[in-house]
Formats: C-alpha cells, sequence, structure tokens
C-alpha cells in the first residue's frame, strides 16, 4: 500500500483557461445561482449565514439595551418578545446549522478525496430551501399582520409553545410564517444531512476506510445521521400546529383537549439533539486545528470517533430535561438526571483528548488555534453548568432563568461560534487563495473573547438571583440592574470584534497574503490542492494508507501508517 | 451599584461558607426578603440550596483540575522562539489513560445522579400532614388567581400562608392550574419553579420557616406582559394569617357614600370581567376585587396600590401594562374620580 504516491496539487494543474476569464456580472451571478458545484455552495451557505449573524447580532444588541437598566423603554414589550424569537430562530436555524454544513460542503468531499458531494443537484436544492426558509422568516416582518392589522414577526420564543402558538392567542400569520419557513428550511437542511451521509459513506477515495476519516468528517457523518432523526419531529409538530390553525385540528388547542405537554416533547425531542447538531461540528473543526497547530497527531482517535457516536446516541434520550418543571413523576425524572449527566462521560472523553493532544506539542498561536483554545476552555465551564442543570431539583431553581441563558449561550457562543471563528481563519485561505490578516484576527480574538466572558460569564449571577428569562423589563429592587449593564457592554464589545472580523474578511479578500496550497503545514486531503481548488478537486484519485496522508508524504522516514 | 454587586458576592459567598451547616437550618436568622436561590427561606428551597452547594463543589473542584491542566499544556508546550522547526514525537493515544478518564467521570456521574434522585423523591414524595393549608392559584394572562377552598377566599397575585415551626408545621400545597396558556410558578426563596399548564393539574408544596414577603414572577414565557406577570407570597405569623383570613371572608364592603363609584362599576363592563362579592358582578376573567384594597399592589404586582396608581390604572392599562388584557374604559375624569374612591373602600 505504502508505495502508492498521492498527488500534489498544481503538479498536474489542468485547469481549463475560460475558467479564469471574467465574465459579465451577470454572467457571474448566473454561474453562482446554477451551480451544483459543493465548494461555491459551501461558499453560498457561509456567506447566507454571515448575513443572518449580523442581523440576529443586531437583534441581540437591541434585547441588551433594552435589559442594560431596569424599566427601561428602549422597545416595548411587543417587539422585544418579537426580537428575542427572532434572534433565537435565526441563530439556530439560519446560522448555526447553515454555517455548519456549509463548511461540510466545502471540507467533506476535499478531505475524503472525492471530486464532489454524492448528489450535487440535490445539494443545490438543499441550499435554495434553506435560503428560502430564512427569506420566508423575514418576510414575516412585512406579511405576519394579515388581514388582521396585529402580528408582525414571530413572537412567542423560538421553542413557540403551545397554546401559545394557536389561533386563540396568536391571531395574524406572524406564527404561520414561523411554521412554514422552519419546515422548508428543514427540508433543506434533510437534503444536507442526507447528501452528506451519501458521500461520507459512498464516495471516500481508495485506502479511506472509516477509521482513516479526517474526524471532521466522521463528525459530520454522525451530525447527518442526527440530523435525519431530529429535523423530522419539529417538522411534524409544526406541520400539526398548522392543522390545528387552519384544519381545526386540537393537537395542541387545550380549550378543545389538546395537550401542551405535547408539543414540548415533540419540540425538545427536536430541540435537545439540535444542540449536538451544531455542537458536534464544531468539536469537529477542533479536532482538525488542535492537532495542526499543536503539530501532533490527535491523541485517541478511536475513541473521539466512539466518542461522537456515543453522543449522538445518548443525545436521543435527554431531551425531557428541558422539562423538568412540567410536573413529571420521580422515577420520569430521575431518568432524564441520569441520561443527561451520562453526555457528560464522552464529552469529557473529547476535553481530556483534546487537552492530551497538547501536551508535548509544540503549539502553534495562529488565530485558529486560539478560537479553538477559547472553544477549550469555555466548553469545559458550558459542560460543567450543564451538569449543574442536570441535577432536576437545583435545575427547579435554575430553569428559564437568566442562568439558563447564559449556559446555553457558553455553548453556542463560547464553544460553536469561537469554533465557527477558528474554521473561517483555518480555511478561508484553501476557499479563497489569500491569507485572513492575522493582526486583525488577533484583535477579533482577544476583543471577542473579553466581550464574551464580560455579557456570558455575569449572566450567570442574574439567574441565581432569580431573573427569569423572556423579560423585556424588571424592577429596579431585584438587584439585576448592574449585571444587566455590564452584560450589555460585554455585548458591544463583541459587536466591535465581529466588525473587525468583517472588515478583516474584506480586506484579505481584496489585498491578503497569497495562502499557497498548504499554509498551515497541514495533514488532511484538502491541503493537497492548489487554493482555491479547481472545480473537479483532485486531478487524480487519491489513495491514502493513514489518518493524515500528507504527513505520510511530507515524511517518507516516518509514516503513519506504521503506527496505526 | 456597588450595593448591588457586594449583594449578590455577599450571598453567593455567603452561600458557600453556609452550605455545610444547612441541614441544620442554624444559619437563617440573617434572611433577607427578595428573589435570591441562594437565600432560602423554605423547606423544599432549603433542600435544593444544599444539592446546589454540592453540586457547585464537585464541579468547581473537576473546573479547577481540568483547567488547571490545560492552562499548563497551553503554556508548558508553546512554541519556543529558538524552536529547530522539528515536529515534536507523535502520540496517538494511550489505552490505560483513556480508561482512567473515562472510569473517574463515571464514578462522578453515579455521585450527582444518587444525590439528586435522593431530593427528587425526598420533593416529590414528601408526606402531607393534615395540618397542611391547601390554596388553588390559576394562572391568567397575566396574573394569578388564588383561591383558598377550604376557607372560602379568592384573591388575587398575593398568597398570604402561615409561617411554619417545629413546634406547629404548617406547609402548603398549592394546587396549579392555567386559564389560557403555559405559565410557571417561580418563588426563588421557597421553592423551585412549577409550570402552570392548562388541562394540566400540578402541585408543588413550600414551608416557610420564616416571615416576610417573598416575591417571585411567572418563569414561563406567556405573552406580552409576561414580564409583569409578578407575585408575592406573605409569610403571615399565625395570629396575622387567622386575621387576614377572618378580614377576606367578609363580603365587600357597603359604604353608601362612594355609592355613585359603585354605579359606574356596576353600569360598565368593570362588573363582566371582575367579581365582587354580594353585588352583581360575578365577571371571572380578571381578579376578584371583593378586597381590592387589602391588597398592597395591583396589575398583578407591578404598581403600588395608591389611589393615584389606581385611577391611572383604571384610565389607561396600558400606561403601566403595555399589552395587558384589560381594556381602557373610556370613563370621565368624574367618573374615575368615582370609581376610584368606591374600590378604594373594599377592604
Amino acid at each position: 500500500m505504502a508505495d502508492q504516491t498521492l498527488p500534489i496539487g498544481g503538479a498536474l494543474d489542468v485547469t481549463p483557461h475560460d475558467e479564469a476569464q471574467k465574465g459579465t456580472f451577470l454572467e457571474w451571478l448566473h454561474g453562482w445561482v446554477i451551480t451544483v458545484d459543493h465548494k461555491r455552495l459551501g461558499i453560498l451557505y457561509v456567506t447566507f449565514a454571515l448575513f443572518f449573524l449580523l442581523v440576529a447580532g443586531l437583534e441581540a444588541l437591541a434585547i441588551r439595551v433594552q435589559l442594560a437598566m431596569p424599566n427601561n423603554h428602549f422597545v416595548s414589550p411587543e417587539i422585544y418578545n418579537r426580537l428575542f424569537t427572532m434572534h433565537g430562530t435565526t441563530m439556530i436555524f439560519l446560522v448555526g446549522m447553515p454555517i455548519l454544513f456549509g463548511f461540510a460542503n466545502y471540507i467533506v468531499p476535499l478531505q475524503i478525496g472525492a471530486r464532489d458531494m454524492a448528489f450535487p443537484r440535490l445539494n443545490a436544492f438543499s441550499f435554495w430551501l434553506t435560503a428560502f426558509g430564512g427569506l420566508l422568516l423575514y418576510w414575516s416582518f412585512v406579511g405576519g399582520f394579515g388581514l388582521f392589522g396585529v402580528g408582525s414577526a414571530p413572537d412567542a420564543g423560538w421553542f413557540a409553545y403551545a397554546p401559545l402558538t394557536e389561533r386563540a392567542f396568536s391571531i395574524g400569520h406572524a406564527m404561520d410564517y414561523w411554521a412554514v419557513a422552519l419546515i422548508i428550511s428543514g427540508w433543506g437542511t434533510l437534503g444536507t444531512a442526507i447528501n452528506i451521509l451519501a458521500t461520507t459513506i459512498s464516495m471516500r477515495c481508495k485506502g479511506m476506510t472509516l477509521m482513516r476519516m479526517p474526524l471532521f468528517t466522521w463528525l459530520m457523518l454522525v451530525v447527518s445521521a442526527l440530523t435525519l432523526v431530529t429535523i423530522t419531529p419539529l417538522t411534524a409538530a409544526q406541520i400539526m400546529l398548522m392543522i390545528d390553525r387552519y384544519l381545526g385540528g386540537h393537537f395542541f388547542d387545550t380549550q378543545a383537549g389538546g395537550s401542551a405537554v405535547v408539543w414540548m416533547h415533540f419540540f425538545w425531542i427536536f430541540g435537545h439533539p439540535e444542540v449536538y447538531v451544531l455542537a458536534l461540528p464544531a468539536f469537529g473543526i477542533a479536532s482538525e486545528i488542535i492537532p495542526v497547530f499543536s503539530r501532533k497527531a490527535m491523541f485517541g482517535y478511536p475513541a473521539m470517533v466512539a466518542a461522537s457516536a456515543g453522543i449522538g446516541f445518548v443525545s436521543l434520550g435527554v431531551w425531557a430535561h428541558h422539562m423538568f418543571t412540567v410536573g413529571m413523576n420521580g422515577p420520569t425524572t430521575a431518568f432524564f438526571v441520569l441520561s443527561t449527566m451520562l453526555v457528560g462521560i464522552p464529552t469529557g472523553i473529547k476535553i481530556f483528548n483534546w487537552t492530551a493532544t497538547l501536551i508535548g506539542g509544540k503549539i502553534w498561536f495562529a488565530t485558529p488555534m486560539l478560537f479553538c483554545l477559547g472553544f477549550l476552555i469555555q466548553f469545559l465551564i458550558a459542560g460543567l453548568t450543564g451538569i449543574m442543570l442536570a441535577c432536576a431539583p437545583w435545575d427547579w431553581q435554575l430553569h428559564n432563568s437568566y442562568f439558563v441563558v447564559a449556559h446555553f449561550h457558553y455553548v453556542l457562543v463560547g464553544g460553536i461560534v469561537f469554533n465557527i471563528f477558528a474554521a473561517i481563519y483555518y480555511w478561508f485561505p484553501k476557499a479563497t487563495g489569500k491569507m485572513l490578516s492575522e493582526t486583525l484576527g488577533k484583535w477579533h480574538f482577544w476583543i471577542f473573547l473579553i466581550g464574551f466572558h464580560l455579557t456570558f460569564d455575569t449572566m450567570h449571577i442574574p439567574g441565581i438571583l432569580g431573573m427569569p428569562r423572556h423579560i423585556y423589563t424588571y424592577e429596579a429592587d431585584r438587584g439585576w440592574g448592574v449585571y444587566n449593564f455590564i452584560e450589555t457592554i460585554g455585548a458591544f464589545v463583541q459587536a466591535i470584534a465581529v466588525l473587525i472580523f468583517v472588515y478583516n474578511i474584506v480586506i484579505s479578500l481584496m489585498k491578503g497574503k497569497d495562502a499557497g496550497s498548504d499554509p498551515w503545514d497541514a495533514w488532511t486531503l484538502e491541503w493537497a490542492v492548489p487554493s482555491p481548488p479547481p472545480s473537479y478537486n483532485f486531478v487524480v484519485d487519491p489513495v491514502v494508507n493513514s489518518r493524515r496522508p500528507l504527513w505520510d508524504l511530507k515524511h517518507p522516514e516516518d509514516p503513519d501508517w506504521k503506527y496505526e | 451599584m456597588f450595593k448591588q454587586i457586594s449583594r449578590g458576592l455577599r450571598s453567593i459567598l455567603y452561600a458557600a461558607g453556609c452550605a455545610m451547616f444547612l441541614q441544620a437550618g442554624a444559619w437563617a436568622q440573617t434572611i433577607t426578603t427578595n428573589t435570591d436561590t441562594f437565600s432560602p427561606a423554605s423547606k423544599p428551597a432549603h433542600e435544593i440550596f444544599g444539592l446546589a452547594m454540592f453540586a457547585l463543589a464537585i464541579t468547581g473542584g473537576i473546573f479547577v483540575v481540568v483547567a488547571a491542566a490545560m492552562a499548563y499544556a497551553i503554556i508548558r508546550y508553546r512554541r519556543r522562539k529558538d524552536d529547530d522547526g522539528s515536529e515534536p514525537p507523535q502520540i496517538f493515544g494511550s489505552v490505560p489513560i483513556e480508561i482512567a478518564w473515562t472510569v473517574i467521570p463515571i464514578i462522578i456521574v453515579v455521585v450527582l445522579f444518587l444525590t439528586s434522585a435522593r431530593l427528587i423523591f425526598a420533593i416529590k414524595d414528601a408526606p402531607r400532614p393534615k395540618s397542611a393549608l391547601n390554596i388553588t392559584v390559576v394562572g391568567h394572562q397575566f396574573w394569578w388567581e388564588v383561591r383558598y377552598p377550604g376557607l372560602g377566599i379568592i384573591t388575587a397575585n398575593e398568597i398570604h400562608v402561615p409561617v411554619s415551626t417545629k413546634a406547629d408545621p404548617q406547609p402548603t400545597y398549592i394546587k396549579l392550574l392555567s386559564a389560557d396558556v403555559v405559565h410557571s410558578f417561580w418563588i426563588p426563596q421557597l421553592a423551585g419553579k412549577t409550570d402552570v399548564i392548562p388541562n394540566h393539574v400540578n402541585e408543588t408544596w413550600i414551608e416557610p420557616t420564616h416571615t416576610g414577603i417573598y416575591k417571585g414572577q411567572c418563569a414561563q414565557f406567556c405573552g406580552a406582559e409576561h414580564a409583569k406577570m409578578l407575585l408575592r407570597v406573605y409569610v403571615d405569623t399565625p395570629a396575622q394569617f387567622k386575621a387576614w383570613v377572618k378580614q377576606q371572608q367578609q363580603p365587600a364592603v357597603e359604604d353608601p357614600a362612594v355609592a355613585a363609584g359603585r354605579e359606574v362599576f356596576m353600569h360598565n363592563a368593570c362588573m363582566n370581567c371582575h367579581e365582587i362579592r354580594g353585588t352583581v358582578a360575578t365577571g371571572r376573567f380578571g381578579p376578584d376585587l371583593t378586597h381590592v384594597a387589602s391588597r398592597d399592589t395591583i396589575a398583578s404586582g407591578s404598581v403600588m396600590n395608591t389611589p393615584a396608581n389606581l385611577r391611572k390604572w383604571i384610565e389607561n392599562p396600558d400606561y403601566f401594562k403595555p399589552g395587558v388584557l384589560m381594556p381602557a374604559m373610556h370613563l370621565s375624569s368624574q367618573q374615575l374620580d368615582q370609581v376610584t374612591a368606591y374600590l378604594e373602600t373594599l377592604h
């Protein structure tokens, strides 16, 4: 096996010349709209998600201004409720999932030595469904008023607890936009998940056994399987909601004998695995970046794969920990306490393995690595507050308080967004051929880190002091004011960091340093092709002999396949 | 501002310091009423606080050990300035180490699970003494209806319960119903929250050990004015509670001096939504007003019950609670004065 050589990009570059020629703007636009190239679709996904990151970020800023002081009057309660509903819904469905699936779209085929996804046209269809869903959700600001002159955007929270979403309590079309937009973007997500599953299972290059797959690809395989299981109950529940609203169904209509608790079960059996749909790709990103910038192989690769699959399985059995306060009986509560705490074990294994990868390495503090190290320590804290919340009796106090808000923002921002930034700094050179500025990147990292901790460390305290979520105002005598003020300052610090990031992208696209095919001296196949890769990715089908094909190539005297 | 910070920090430090004495309850003399989950004043909240301290100690220990390991790795193994560019030795894993850091978390999980489970059953299956007071709380958009079935009392937003002592244990069992959407009943110093769900009867209990006014609020998003669906529990001495019950059981005061205001109330839609026992006003949609003047607050705890506030509230409820379901009745200034004067007599 080991006598096979790996074709290195550039050596056999047969990119057709006409591709480099510039057409008119319309031709350029047309090219992007009709594309079925996984790389272009990946870029579309990421651009789409970054746009909505800014939108939902602005919504968050408005929320923080309103809460900065007690009895503040920056926005009305109705607008506030729309803001937090749209912020949550957007961040999950139009930022988190599209950006991570966008990375997968771009990177997975390259990492497994394939020329495209298994179903390129399904891929394009999925993206446009997601994009249309996003458009529809935001169209609610215009169309939600319906014939009633009320409503506008959805305002029942991203969890949309029935019966608040039924017609008796939510007239106008706001909830219809919410449900239909998410059903449509959900189909897009399902299409992508099927595509990634098929791609990772059947499109791997010669020699790439499952246990040689890069961890990011592995995690996307697990995530795609998980997505198929989790999006379905949400779509089902939303269809039931629409039947209630328009066809006289009574699934969640409590005035006619329906059940509010059934909605909660449907929502959270989607909602909790959804957290892992977002977290596992982030773990995958960390598992790519931490080894490369420690200059060491991933410690305990088989354990990492097993832990990922384990998290995927266990996460399907923990949903009712979002419902400890609905009055479940003792044994049921105890079951969900145990299953929730069990997630801590594979997650712990991952954290330990990343730390062990650092030990003995030569850590290079480039921007992607800084974000990953921030993730590592923040995710530890997020996991530990998760264990606290899993102690059901304590959760009876903490549930729906700002402690929970702090906890899941620690997961979603401190864990996932940090890794999303890391991934962009890491793979931007591959996708564009230009390096992002390291100086600006470091400013971005440190300012974002400070803002993040100002906001979300502080946020735990008002939760312990009894501040519930989703309130647009609070009384001065509660003693929550000072913490909220600090959180708001932190939010603006984070916003400054994001502006630096956007500026970095623009300036680097225009005059960034040329990246070359392998700027980080990395080991997976995507770094073997030119940056940006030609539309067919690989001139010759690569053959791999280990988990780190480029390591083998760079170190013929000490290849990995001797040890694996 | 500093006062607030120091209060928050003090409660955390104090809580940590006192954790071990919890079961004895010896520390509780210094209680202040606020919404701090770390200064409990009632039985389930005490036990939950004990569990919280235990879980904090364990997770805090894990954090110190793991974060120290990470910090050590990051600092010790940074790439030095004089690095020769060679790759460090490649280590692919170690089975004994990986078994160790799988087994240790399992043990921690078992301990935390058993501790939590013990408390779940202790609180959920607590024996209910005969002396317990039974009340029913009904969540409405955006206020709380409070009924004392055994005592024939109906009130709103302010719950009175007797204090519990060793000699005379007086737990209160609260049945939770909802008239519309999902709410959540939460008085942080007394007990954890329990959701208030339509078509789904829930129950919780408290056994307050200290008198005082304990604040709380709806903890499940329920619509426009979720933020101002506040709630107070008055923990009274037995004598105070007895007096309160006696007063609440009286029919509404009939003061001829305010007959004009009474007329306004009964001839407008007020009576369709509000009940004043002993009169023709028998509405159930809004709070019972039979003894409204005996309450400290109006608008579900969000405004103090002064004549000026009450007048303003009746004139335009949206002024205090934008999105509230009570409409402005477009009363004249004179009518407003009259109806306010009438309601002020309803002690």
